[in-house]
């Protein structure tokens, strides 16, 4: 069973329907990307998944999604660990009003990791037994340097990790955010059109480190670059009008999709 | 032409507000540097200071920025929580609306009616003019400017920054503390200094709450002076020294204001070093 699977999930805001009877199972490892016009609820549909529509006013959910199994809109669910299950990237990456050091460190202070948790988390992260070296460096230093590592920003930032992280271009702070959801070990990673801020170099570099990613990660990512789509997309769900149109590999969407307007789409016909 | 006409008044109105300034700076400069003395700044009043003898005005100074640090304290206390709880994540539109509406009417009300509720709610209590009267009419002088101006604030903080807070997995209140009080700090810090200088200049309100006295107040219940009302009693005496004395003190005033605004807008830059606009 796949770790995401929406099941008939339809979402308004107030009266105005977004998204309508959405089912679809979102493979795992693999990148699967949301395409369609603006306005026709990629973001939403996205958004659904670790429950930040939340912050909206006037959200109305039916249907279910499942996150291993567990409906996170049952009343108890734990939204909290099925948040941290989830990496967010937004679409104009924020750092945290606080160094490149501390925006990583972040969410494993804010949930009180052990020391013994995090050398492991390391561990795994890095396939080895990690040795803490003994003197000044502590474990929060090396899961810094590992996760800035892992998001490809580790050369460009180990001189100045702690001068404040809005000093970095635009495009070193997209990676630091992958970084920094990367940090509380998520399982999936859901990106909101992650590229759309970011100079054309920045954004290859996010694919690439994308495509790195996808070993061991869910991505789910929102474009609506669809040369970008077809770059990095494995797996594909076209929406338009708040309807899932169709979903399948990304060859078969691509090459060969079975609804016309999945086709007009696809060819440019319409945006 | 309409572009230079509109141009013509702006410079017209930018220089009536300097000139202004200046005016006000000059005046009080030239009026009170003559009798600023050391002896001034470090004495209180003695016999016959108000005849133009000998004294300073030490009670006022420290008065003054008893009171002020005093309600400034107290109301940063009291208007950070107010200013956080206004916002849609802890209170409903509604009452949000209503609460900023009832501060802009405080806002708007004449200090001398701070000072006569407070007159009328000492006297009940059978309090006398002291400090901590002073302190708490102060309070609810800038308690209104104080949440009001944070509560814009925060207000614009962008939505994305607290995504990725959630995202993460952090709750309302570590999100809150750890990421939008960070964000938010430069300006309340100018929220803080906005209602410090109203604080500090306030004559009216403290008139009958806080008392006058010729000199420093050992307890929170003695009365205390301050430099407002030393300007306003000695202004009005036929004396020309004394006269003087109280452009001195507005200069003392002046001065204060000056030295709390350049230090709280150096602690606002450094503080918004982390920010991301």
């Amino acid at each position: 069973m796949p770790h995401i699977s929406l099941k008939d999930l339809s979402i308004a805001y107030g009266d105005h329907k977004v998204l309508q009877n959405v089912t679809v199972d979102i493979p795992d490892s693999q990148i699967t990307v949301i395409i369609g016009p603006s306005g026709c609820g990629k973001t939403t549909l996205l958004k659904s998944l670790n429950r930040l529509l939340d912050l909206n006013d006037d959200v109305n959910v039916t249907g279910s999604v499942l996150i291993d199994g567990v409906n996170t809109y049952d009343p108890k669910a734990d939204i909290l660990a099925l948040r941290k299950k989830m990496g967010f990237l937004s679409q104009r990456p924020y750092p945290l009003p606080m160094s490149i050091y501390d925006n990583i460190a972040f969410g494993p202070r804010v949930h009180r990791v052990s020391k013994e948790k995090i050398i492991q988390q390391i561990n795994t992260l890095e396939g080895r037994s990690v040795e803490i070296p003994a003197g000044n460096k502590s474990h929060i230093d090396i899961l810094v340097e590992s996760y800035l590592r892992l998001a490809g920003l580790w050369e460009e930032a180990k001189d100045r990790l702690h001068t404040p992280a809005s000093r970095l271009s635009i495009g070193q702070q997209q990676r630091l955010a992958l970084a920094r959801a990367l940090a509380v070990e998520p399982e999936a990673i859901l990106a909101d059109e992650p590229t759309s801020a970011l100079d054309p170099l920045s954004a290859q570099l996010i694919e690439k480190q994308f495509k790195v990613l996808k070993k061991n990660y869910t991505i789910v990512v929102v474009t609506h670059i669809l040369r970008q789509a077809r770059r990095i997309a494995d797996y594909v769900i076209f929406l338009y009008l708040g309807e899932l149109v169709e979903h399948g590999p990304a060859e078969k969407i691509f090459s060969n999709p079975s609804d016309e307007r999945t086709k007009a789409y696809i060819s440019g016909e319409i945006s | 032409m309409e572009e230079k006409i509109f141009k013509g008044l702006m410079i017209m109105s930018l220089v009536l507000v300097l000139v202004m300034l200046a005016g006000i700076i000059v005046i009080t400069v030239y009026k009170g540097a003559p009798a600023l003395t050391l002896s001034m700044l470090i004495e209180t009043p003695k016999g016959g200071y108000y005849l133009g003898k000998e004294g300073g005005i030490a009670n006022a100074i420290v008065g003054s920025l008893l009171l002020a640090l005093g309600a400034s304290f107290c109301s940063i206390l009291i208007a950070i929580p107010v200013a956080f709880g206004l916002q849609k994540e802890y209170t409903g539109w509604r009452f949000a609306s209503f609460t900023k509406l009832v501060l802009d009417v405080l806002w708007g009300i004449p200090s001398i009616v701070y000072g006569a509720f407070g007159f009328v709610v000492m006297v009940f209590f059978g309090l006398r003019a002291s400090l901590l009267g002073g302190i708490i009419v102060l309070t609810l002088l800038m308690l209104p400017i104080m949440v009001r101006s944070m509560e814009e604030v925060i207000r614009t903080i962008p939505l994305e920054l607290k995504e990725i807070s959630y995202a993460l997995g952090t709750t309302k209140l570590e999100t809150t503390i750890s990421v939008v009080l960070r964000q938010a700090l430069p300006g309340i810090v100018t929220a803080v200094l906005l209602a410090f200088g109203r604080g500090i200049g306030d004559a009216a309100s403290i008139l009958f709450t806080a008392g006058y006295t010729d000199y420093i107040p050992q307890s929170i219940f003695d009365p205390v002076a301050s430099l407002p009302l030393a300007v306003f009693f000695q202004i009005g005496t036929p004396i020309p020294e004394v006269q003087a004395r109280a452009y001195a003190s507005a200069l003392v005033l002046l001065l204060i204001v000056l030295v709390v605004s350049v230090v709280s807008r150096l602690l606002s830059y450094r503080l918004s070093k982390n920010i991301v606009r």
